[in-house]
């Protein structure tokens, strides 16, 4: 199990040093909101510390973790959005 | 975890990865925020079906609340408002790391350490985990590390959005012996995960936890703040890794795979575009993280010039009625006035003039790299006419006329005329070698590096002073009446 779990860690780490090595500057702005908003995947551990049996202080704790992780995820994805919005606009404008 | 629950967790993975491959090219950009946003559907909805015994006033009402409170700021941010906004959301999915390591300790390992009964199945026997040697020492290590990495996160990041929004100067603030603070600091947060880890995470080991959680929070304060703002983009994108690594680390505290693989993908890809904002200032990672940039030669000589010359909008039209090439340098101070739409409105009155317009980006223009193509892409600016630096830059020495609102850093001479500046070496916009530059500022301030900029008293240059919108209004109204 841990092996394994230390096997998918190392390979998504050389898979993410592979994915991004060419972006137009353009684009750094969106990536990053974009990769910030996939970093909100700790929104998954958040929710499974909202164990039923957790004791007062360890279900608070998991509270605030879940609203902290879902700014994140929400307000990064909407904002991402909203900024490739205006490039997409304009590819349609071109066509047109 | 069921058989099925994993395979739907490694779809969402492959989501990610799609996300961002598509997210670096620009047809396919909105497409893949769109599938990695699928992707974070797709494992939140996995994970509420497939764990039993959740809480659930706690994830309706957390994710209600989060989700209105990110939709809210998202709609509502000014596109010049962006960069601090990925800072704050960044602070935020650091904290939700240490939050989610510290629950687990006090949720599963505090209540029973060694036998704990996991009702919400799927996770990990800890207990199981913990029998294990390694296993143990493993949870105990990712615990420290959520915390102490999503801790640093978080603090960092409030302090590179108050330097973004000017809430906190963006002068560098040193303080004396800082190294020697961080330092001990360090030992501290050391010695703090030592006590809670290492002494059998006993139940004194809490503690040791907040005393962690704590002491890192101080240590990212005091990491940023001697950093110029000017760098902030690139400390923005270092904390975006941290705040990967620090869910990669939660997820090893909980035993979930998907956690590791995004966190760690985060990670990487966080690094490397730090690496590239860095190469395109010519400098290298250590070199900003030490800060004090730009610290050196400020206040004395700042406002130390003699002969410039300044324009009125009705002499900067004329100068623009007779050009035949114009390039536009937009910089933070086009941002800051919302100048966007009437750089591009003058733009096509050049253009129906007969002028050949362009606009040249300079990679760190702005307070993020890409900052100033959105806010153009915003206006409406046809994306053709937006060239980067190499595309550009041999072309200045065949224009007539360079407008530059509010930029000043990347068209700073100093960076390859004097070896000894400290931005010697940053690749510029060779804005001086133009027939004539038209410098749209407020005053003669220096830029965030906080460093005289000779451009301004060069024969070839006219000062604009004012407020970039205003200006350009003016201009347009005199154009017109030309």
């Amino acid at each position: 199990m841990l092996v394994l779990l230390l096997f998918v860690f190392v390979l998504a780490i050389f898979t993410g040093f592979e994915l991004i090595t060419k972006v137009p500057p353009t684009l750094h702005t969106p990536l990053m909101s974009g990769a910030n908003a996939i970093s909100g995947i700790t929104i998954v551990g958040a929710l499974i510390c909202a164990n039923a049996e957790f004791g007062t202080t360890a279900k608070t704790l998991g509270f605030l973790a879940i609203v902290f992780a879902t700014i994140n995820v929400v307000g990064g994805f909407m904002v991402t959005d909203r900024m490739l919005a205006m490039f997409a606009s304009k590819k349609k404008k071109k066509k047109a | 975890m069921s058989t099925l629950a994993g395979i739907v967790y490694l779809i969402a993975t492959a989501l990610f990865i799609f996300g961002v491959k598509n997210l670096s090219k620009v047809r396919t950009a909105q497409k893949g925020n769109q599938l990695a946003a699928l992707g974070m559907l797709v494992a939140v909805v996995t994970t509420l079906v497939e764990y039993s015994g959740l809480d659930w006033t706690i994830v309706i009402a957390g994710l209600v609340v989060g989700g209105g409170i990110g939709g809210l700021y998202a709609k509502k941010v000014e596109m010049t408002g962006m960069p601090e906004l990925v800072a704050l959301f960044n602070g935020f999915g650091g904290l939700a790391s240490v939050l989610v390591a510290m629950s687990d300790y006090w949720g599963r390992y505090l209540a029973s350490p060694h036998s704990v009964s996991n009702s919400a199945s799927g996770v990990p026997e800890l207990g199981e985990m913990l029998s294990n040697e390694y296993g143990a020492a493993v949870w105990a290590v990712a615990v420290v590390l959520s915390i102490l990495v999503g801790s640093v996160t978080f603090t960092g990041s409030l302090v590179a959005m108050g330097k973004l929004s000017g809430k906190i100067a963006g002068k560098p603030i040193i303080l004396p012996g800082r190294h020697f603070i961080l330092g001990g600091l360090f030992l501290v947060a050391i010695g703090a995960s030592w006590f809670a880890g290492f002494g059998g995470m006993g139940s004194d080991a809490a503690t040791g936890l907040i005393v962690l959680a704590a002491v890192a929070g101080i240590i990212g304060i005091l990491a940023v703040l001697p950093i110029g703002g000017a760098d902030m983009p690139v400390v923005v994108s270092l904390l975006n890794s941290y705040s990967g690594i620090a869910a990669s680390m939660a997820g090893f505290v909980i035993g979930n795979a998907l956690l590791i693989t995004a966190g760690a993908l985060v990670g990487a890809a966080g690094l490397i575009l730090t690496m590239i904002m860095c190469k395109a200032m010519n400098r290298s990672l250590g070199n900003v993280l030490v800060g004090g940039f730009g610290d050196a030669e400020v206040s004395e000589d700042a406002r130390d010039y003699t002969n410039v010359k300044s324009a009125s909008p009705e002499e900067a039209a004329m100068v623009l009625e007779a050009a035949t090439s114009v390039i536009f340098i937009p910089g933070y101070g086009m941002a800051v006035a919302q100048a966007q739409h009437v750089v591009k409105e003058l733009g096509q009155v050049m253009e129906k003039m007969g002028a050949e317009v362009r606009y040249g980006i300079h990679p760190v223009a702005g307070r993020m790299p890409g900052h100033m193509n959105v806010l153009l892409a915003e206006a409406d600016v046809p994306y053709e006419q937006l060239l980067e630096l190499e595309r550009i830059n041999s072309d200045f020495k065949n224009t007539d006329v360079v407008v530059i609102i509010g930029a000043n850093d990347v068209v700073n001479p100093e960076a390859i005329e004097n070896p000894k500046s400290p931005i010697a070496g940053m690749p510029i916009l060779m804005a001086h070698e133009a027939q004539t530059v038209l410098m749209i500022k407020r005053s003669l301030s220096p830029g965030y590096a906080g460093i005289k900029n000779p451009l301004f008293e060069r024969d070839n240059t006219l000062m604009c002073f004012g407020d970039g919108k205003e200006f350009l209004v003016s201009v347009l109204e005199e154009l017109k009446e030309l």
